[in-house]
Parts: structure tokens; sequence; C-alpha cells
């Protein structure tokens, strides 16, 4: 392949490089006021138990199909979500969802009687773990096919546009949806329209069993975006206050009506892919040594025992907590299973 | 040796066109690349490029002529060393018609100076009045009985399909603003079929938006829109290309409002041309109606006449449901009465009784309708009287309409444009075996295109695709006769 053969002697000094296009700031750690910290403490520990307990109802058969649990990666959307303004601000994610309903403030009971199939979950029972929306809180779902939810999202962000709410779209994904092409379709409209859109890679390192680096050409996610002129940022997505910042930067840019953004959260997921996944393709160590090392959990607890805040204060919460998720469990088994009549309803909505 | 310059086609559908504009005249030396002539097609006017070089020996068709048939000779260039003026007009291939519409100030084609002259020495070629798809159209005529939903004695605007789908697009996004069109070459280029013509014009830029090449992408941003509140037309190129976008037609839109318990709605039309169209091979020749009727939670729809194009796509725009709205490229150029009623909208779900008969019962959609009135005018010569059913509404199926008039007539043939295996027209044999048993006196059958991707050979094509011929077999058959 031929190149520019530059002469000797005469090359000048290359200048500094310059993004040839505006960039966003690059993020600062959120500086929390304590009673912000100790709410993101208490939604974590929220999804945390919840999701601890959805596992054990699924081991009891309580809970059927494929259930995904967002252990490991509470930062992520307690960082992110708690920066949006529910019912303004719309979001949507793929079947691992239960952390974001959490975070967007959605009843864990309803929740929980949708993973185990009664009347009263939030799809009445008819979605299951992978499919649950509160249109009322603008979460969207909920989308079992991997990647559908960017484009989706995207045409989230082309409404708040079009309507002119002044809401924005954050579209979360993971690091195996990165692989898929309709997600640079969507990049590309979202650049070209200058759609308000967040797009979030929950970068937990594995897209089911396969690492990363074994599916990735470019394993550094946040590039995903350039060549469609959207920013990419990377973001330690174990913490929850870098994350908090980082959405700061990336709703300022998106507000203003300068187009996508592309957030990578590394993260990491402490169980398998699903309730179903024995999980051979990593070590055990290299599980223990991210719970021990990287807990998001714990590192709040150090940030709120630095403030001050004592033992006594985070295990009120703590048991606060376990309340909800008790009760949701009792709630989610004792609902009735839906009306069999209600096997046939909502497949339209009109009648024809 | 004299050239012939032939009236061009311009496109796969196109079967005739205007004679817009002269940029040459008799005498005028003529090099390859020069633009000779401006042709009008109904979707476009284009320019028509000398090939060879030469003379402009004659003009035999005068510009503003109008449905000058493809293959007509309009023009005939002297080579070097021949003599312009001693070269005479050879037999046109085929004859321009002249315009029913009065078009009786334009100049008509010169009579054959020398019928006796040898064959011209293209013949060989297919004559495009010979083609399949030809057939069908030729087949197009209206509906014999009046809608029973317009009043008697109501004003009829003669309105070609493609006019109807932009009106009825036109009229729905001036009343609600949630309504937009999206896709490929909608707005600036006007649509690649001409279907969203002026709607740029009327509604900007923020209305009516031009996605970039990707199906799969601008499928799931209008369906996001949807889900978010708005009211999405979603225009693909073909249905063929929708099969990059058949996941979220299928997982995202049908299935929202159920697997939500009724909480999350998704009202968005996908729209866009079905089945097949003249010599575009199997890639780009397919009827999806089968695929689409098959999913729980989509409105599927396949107009044939304009009036329904136009009713229906109303309806559709203001359902609450997702639609997939089949037209049909062919059928985008006929012209049909349209009621000249405000707010013209047709009920979804409803069939429609076409032609009223006693002995059988044709069942069939789409372009089918044309096969189907054909066949049943040639069986009306033999005394037989077919009743014919146009659908019009795939998914939710008219059962009722089909099952009362099978009690009426005892027999049933279906007729579709499009493969036999899984089709609406075995779906149709069921329903009758299932809840109309002992209303039938011989087995219900179909006739479909034929089971094989469309050839692109026109010989090949045309044994491909529905024939009413064979309809008239189909029904002598179940008649018994």
């Amino acid at each position: 392949m031929a190149k520019a053969v530059q002469p000797r002697g005469e090359e000048a000094e290359a200048p500094p490089a310059t993004p040839n296009r505006e960039r966003p700031q690059q993020p600062v750690r959120f500086e929390a006021t304590k009673e912000q910290l100790l709410e993101f403490y208490r939604q974590m520990v929220l999804i945390r138990r919840f999701e601890e307990k959805a596992g054990q109802l699924y081991g009891l058969g309580l809970i059927g199909g494929f259930c995904h649990l967002y252990i490991g990666q509470e930062a992520v959307a307690v960082g992110l979500q708690s920066a949006l303004e529910v019912g303004k601000d719309s979001v949507i994610t793929g079947y691992r969802d239960h952390g974001h309903m959490l975070a967007y403030g959605i009843d864990p009971k309803i929740i929980m009687a949708e993973l185990t199939g009664r009347a009263a979950g939030i799809s009445k029972g008819k979605g299951g773990s992978m499919h649950m929306f509160s249109v009322e809180h603008k979460f969207y779902g909920g989308h079992g096919i991997v990647g559908a939810q960017v484009s989706l999202g995207a045409g989230l962000g082309f409404g708040h546009k079009y309507k002119g709410d002044g809401g924005l779209c954050l579209a979360y994904f993971g690091d195996g949806a990165a692989n898929q092409g309709q997600v640079y379709e969507a990049f590309n409209m979202a650049e070209l329209w200058k759609l308000p859109v967040i797009f979030v890679i929950e970068n937990n390192q594995y897209a089911m069993g396969t690492s990363v680096n074994r599916a990735s050409a470019e394993d550094q996610l946040y590039l995903r975006g350039e060549s469609f002129r959207i920013p990419g940022i990377q973001v330690d997505g174990m913490d929850v206050l870098a994350v908090r910042g980082a959405a700061e930067t990336a709703i300022e840019w998106t507000r203003s009506g300068k187009g996508p953004i592309l957030l990578e959260l590394k993260t990491y997921r402490y169980r398998g892919h699903s309730m179903s996944d024995p999980a051979k393709y990593r070590s055990r160590d290299e599980v223990q040594s991210m719970r021990d090392k990287s807990d998001p959990i714990d590192a709040v607890k150090r940030e709120l025992e630095a403030i001050g805040v004592t033992e006594d204060e985070m295990k009120a919460i703590d048991k606060d907590i376990k309340t909800i998720v008790a009760n949701a469990a009792d709630f989610a088994e004792q609902s009735p299973e839906p009306d069999l009549s209600e096997l046939h309803t909502d497949v339209l909505v009109e009648t024809y | 040796m004299a050239i012939e310059l032939k009236m061009p086609a311009l496109s796969p559908t196109m079967e005739e066109g205007t004679l817009a504009k002269w940029l040459v005249k008799e005498g005028d030396t003529v090099a390859s690349g020069d633009i000779m002539a401006e042709i009008e097609t109904d979707k476009a006017t284009m320019e028509f490029e000398a090939v060879d070089e030469g003379v402009i020996a004659k003009i035999l068709v005068a510009e503003g002529t109008d449905a000058v048939k493809v293959g007509t000779v309009i023009a005939i260039i002297a080579e070097e060393g021949e003599d312009a003026a001693n070269l005479s007009a050879p037999a046109a291939s085929s004859a321009p018609v002249p315009d029913e519409g009065g078009t009786a100030d334009a100049t008509p084609v010169e009579a054959p100076a020398d019928a006796g002259r040898a064959p011209n020495p293209e013949s060989a070629a297919p004559d495009p009045s010979d083609s399949g798809t030809h057939t069908l159209v030729a087949a197009v005529e209206q509906t014999k009985i009046a809608d029973p939903e317009v009043p008697a004695g109501t004003e009829m605007v003669k309105t070609t399909v493609r006019e109807a789908l932009r009106d009825a697009m036109a009229e729905e996004m001036r009343a609600d603003d949630r309504i937009f069109v999206m896709g490929e070459e909608v707005a600036q280029y006007q649509g690649a079929y001409k279907v969203t013509q002026g709607l740029l014009d009327e509604f900007g830029d923020k209305r009516v938006i031009d996605t970039p090449i990707t199906e799969y992408g601008f499928a799931g941003v209008g369906t996001g829109a949807a889900m978010g509140g708005l009211k999405p037309i979603i225009e693909f190129m073909t249905f063929n290309f929708a099969m990059q976008a058949i996941d979220h037609i299928i997982n995202s839109a049908a299935k929202t409002n159920y697997m939500s318990g009724g909480q999350m709605r998704c009202p968005i039309v996908f729209r866009g041309p079905n089945g097949a169209a003249a010599r575009v091979g199997a890639q780009h020749s397919q009827n999806y109606a089968p695929w689409y009727a098959s999913v729980p939670g989509l409105i599927v729809i396949a107009p044939y006449s304009a009036a329904d194009a136009k009713g229906l796509l109303k309806a559709a725009i203001r359902s609450q449901d997702p639609v997939v709205f089949l037209e049909n490229e062919l059928l985008y150029g006929q012209s049909f009465d349209v009621p000249a009623i405000d707010d013209y909208v047709l009920p979804i779900g409803k069939a429609r009784i076409v032609r009223e008969g006693s002995d059988v019962t044709i069942v069939t959609y789409s372009i089918g309708v044309a096969v189907a009135m054909d066949a049943a005018g040639k069986l009306a010569a033999e005394g037989i009287e077919a009743e014919v059913i146009d659908l019009r509404t795939l998914r939710p199926l008219d059962k009722q309409t089909v099952l009362a008039s099978l009690a009426k007539t005892n027999r049933i043939v279906c007729v579709e444009e499009g493969w036999p295996t899984c089709s609406i027209s075995a779906e149709i044999a069921a329903i009758a075996m299932e809840e109309g048993f002992d209303d039938l006196d011989a087995p219900v059958l179909r006739v479909t295109n034929v089971d094989v991707p469309m050839p692109y050979a026109a010989n090949l094509e045309k044994a491909a695709l529905l024939k009413a011929d064979d309809v008239v077999k189909a029904v002598k058959t179940v008649c018994y006769r």
C-alpha cells in the first residue's frame, strides 16, 4: 500500500491533536450531599436485596423462564437515573431490567409480582422478567431482542424532540448488543437528527459467556460512536459518584441540543448471565476479587463512613429495605395468577 | 440503415408515457449522449438520450402526446450517408392508443407508410404487453358493485391508487399533529413511487422525513416514537426491504400492548408496495401478506381499489394498533372511482363483496381481485355466476362474509398473487373446513403463483404468476363442469 512520503528533515513539528468538533467536558466525580449519598445507598441496597430475593424465588420455582439479575451493576442505574426527571425523561433497556425499574421509583411489589407471573404484576403477568413497562414513569421496557432497544430508544428521543417536551431518552444496552448492526443504524440517525439520546453501554465484560475481547474488534466500546461523531466517555461503573458525574455531563450535552452522547460504564455482574448460566467462562476468583475490591455498595458505604454516617444509620436503611423486599416477595407469592380470560385481552387495543 | 427510436421503458412498471417535449427537430444532427426528449412516466419526468449518431430524419410522435406505448417508434435517425428525406416511417410495433380523456389535439402517430417491410429485427424481444404482470394489470377493472357504505348518488372522482394513498395521509396529517411520515426518499424525492408526492411541501421536513437506507433502524425509531406517543407512518420502499425490519414490526410493535398488559400502545402504520412488480426478479417480487397475517397483535390490510386504499389507510392511521398496510406497485397507477366524501374512512376487518353470484365464491385480495373479476367475466359468459369477495383486511379476517357466501354458493376458490404454501388461501381453506364444512359441496381450491422464487425471464415470470384462466379452470372443477 502506498504511503505519502514526507521529505526528511522538513517535517514540521506535529501540532497537538485537536478535536475537529466540540466535545463534552471530561466528567467530574459528583459531590453528593449526605442525603443524596444516603439515597444512592438506599436504592442500591434495594436493587441488590430485591435481586437476591428474585434469585431465591427462582430457585423455589416461583419465577420461571429467563431471569437476568443486576447484582454488581447497581451503581450504573442509580447513578444515571438519579440525574433524570421521572415522567419527563424516558428510559429504555434490554432484558436485565429490574434494577432500572427500581431506580426509577417503580413499586417493587408490582415488579416482583410480574416476575412470579401474577395478575397484580406491572404487565398483568403477561410480560415477565424481560417485559415490564411503566408509561407513567416513562419507562419503556423491558426488551428481549438484543439491541432492539437502541433503535427504539432513538425513536423515544425522536419523540421528545418532535414534541419539544424537553425530555431525553436514556437507552441502555450491553457490551454484547454493542455488536448488533441496528445499534449503528440508530447511532447514525440519532446524530444526523441531533436526537436527545444518551446511549449507555453497560459493559459488564461478558455477553452471556463471551468476553468482550473475544467478541469485539474494538474493545474500547466508548469509541464506537466516534465515526458517527457521537462523543464517547468511559466511566467507572462501580463508582456511583463517577457515574452520576458522567450523567451530569451527558445530560448537559444532550439537553442543550448537541445530539446524542455515548457512555461506556465499566461494570461487572456477579451472577450468571441468567439464572440457568453456570458461568464456567470465568473463574470464581475473578468474581470474588471483584466483590472484594470493587463492590459498588461497599464503595458507597466507605463514602458514607467518611462523612460521618454511622453504622446504625446504614443498618436502619438495610432493615427498612429488608422489609420492603420481604413484603414484595410475599405479595408476589400470594397474589393470584391472571384470570384465564386475560389470555385473550390486550392483543389489540381496539375491536374491529 | 435508418435507426428507429422507440418509446423507452423508464421503470419496471412503465407501459406507456407522455412524450412531453422534443429537444431536437427534424434535420438536427445528434451524437451519443445528446438529450433528445423529455418523457413523463406516472412517476417522474425523464430525459431521453441519443445512443447513436446521425440526423433526425423524422419525428413520428409529436410532443405533448399522452399514452405513448413503450416500444412505439417515435423518431427515425438517418445514419451518415443516408438521405434523411427519403426515409419513410416504419410500422410501429404498437401504436399509441388515444387517451379517452380527450387529448384529441395531440397529433396522432403517422400511419405506417410501408406496411410490407421486413420484420423488425428486434421483434424477438419479449412483447411487454404479453408479460405476466401486464396481464395482471390488464385485468384491473372497476369493482362491479358500489360500496354499500357510500350513499347512492355520491359524486365520484377518478383517482389513482397512488393519489388516494397520498390524500389519505395528507388528510390525516392535517387533523393530527402527532402523525409523521418517515422512510427512504419520502420527502425531497417525493417518494420512490411518488406516493408521498407533495407531502413535504405541505407539512415540512419535521413531519416528512427522509431516512438513510437503514430499514431496521428506522423501523425501530418509528416504533419507539409510537411507544412514546406519536403516530408514525413508516414507508418501506418495498416490503421486500422490510425483511430487514421485520423484528421491530413483530417483536417490538405487535407484542407491545400484550406484553405490557395493555399499558403501552404502539399506534404505527408500516406501509409500502408488496407483491410482484414487473420483471424485477426474485428478491423484489414477493407477497408478505401471509407472514404478517400470522402474527397476533398486528392489523394487516391489503387494499385493491383506490377508494379502499384511501378509506382503509385513513382508518389504519387512526387505529391505536400497529398496522401493516400492503400496497401493490402494479396498482399505483390504476384509476378508480373514489367517493367525494369528506373524511372517507372505511372499517378495518370488513371484507367486501365486489361481485355477487350464486354458483361459486372466489375469495381474494389486492391485485388478485383484478384476476378474479377477469375470471368472473369469462365464467359468466359460460353461465357460471361467481361471487367475488375482496378480503381487504387480512387480519382480523372477516370470516363471516366468507362463510355466509359459502353457505350460498357451497364452493370456494381462493385466488392469491403469492405462493400457495401457508398462504391466506390456505387459511381460507382451513376456515371453510373448520367452520363451513357442512356447506361445502366441493374441496376448496387455491389458485396462486407457482411455488418457486420469481424468475426474471419474461416467459418464466408469466408462467409463475397468477392467471385468470387458471381461476376459470378451478371454478369449473369445483362446479363439476
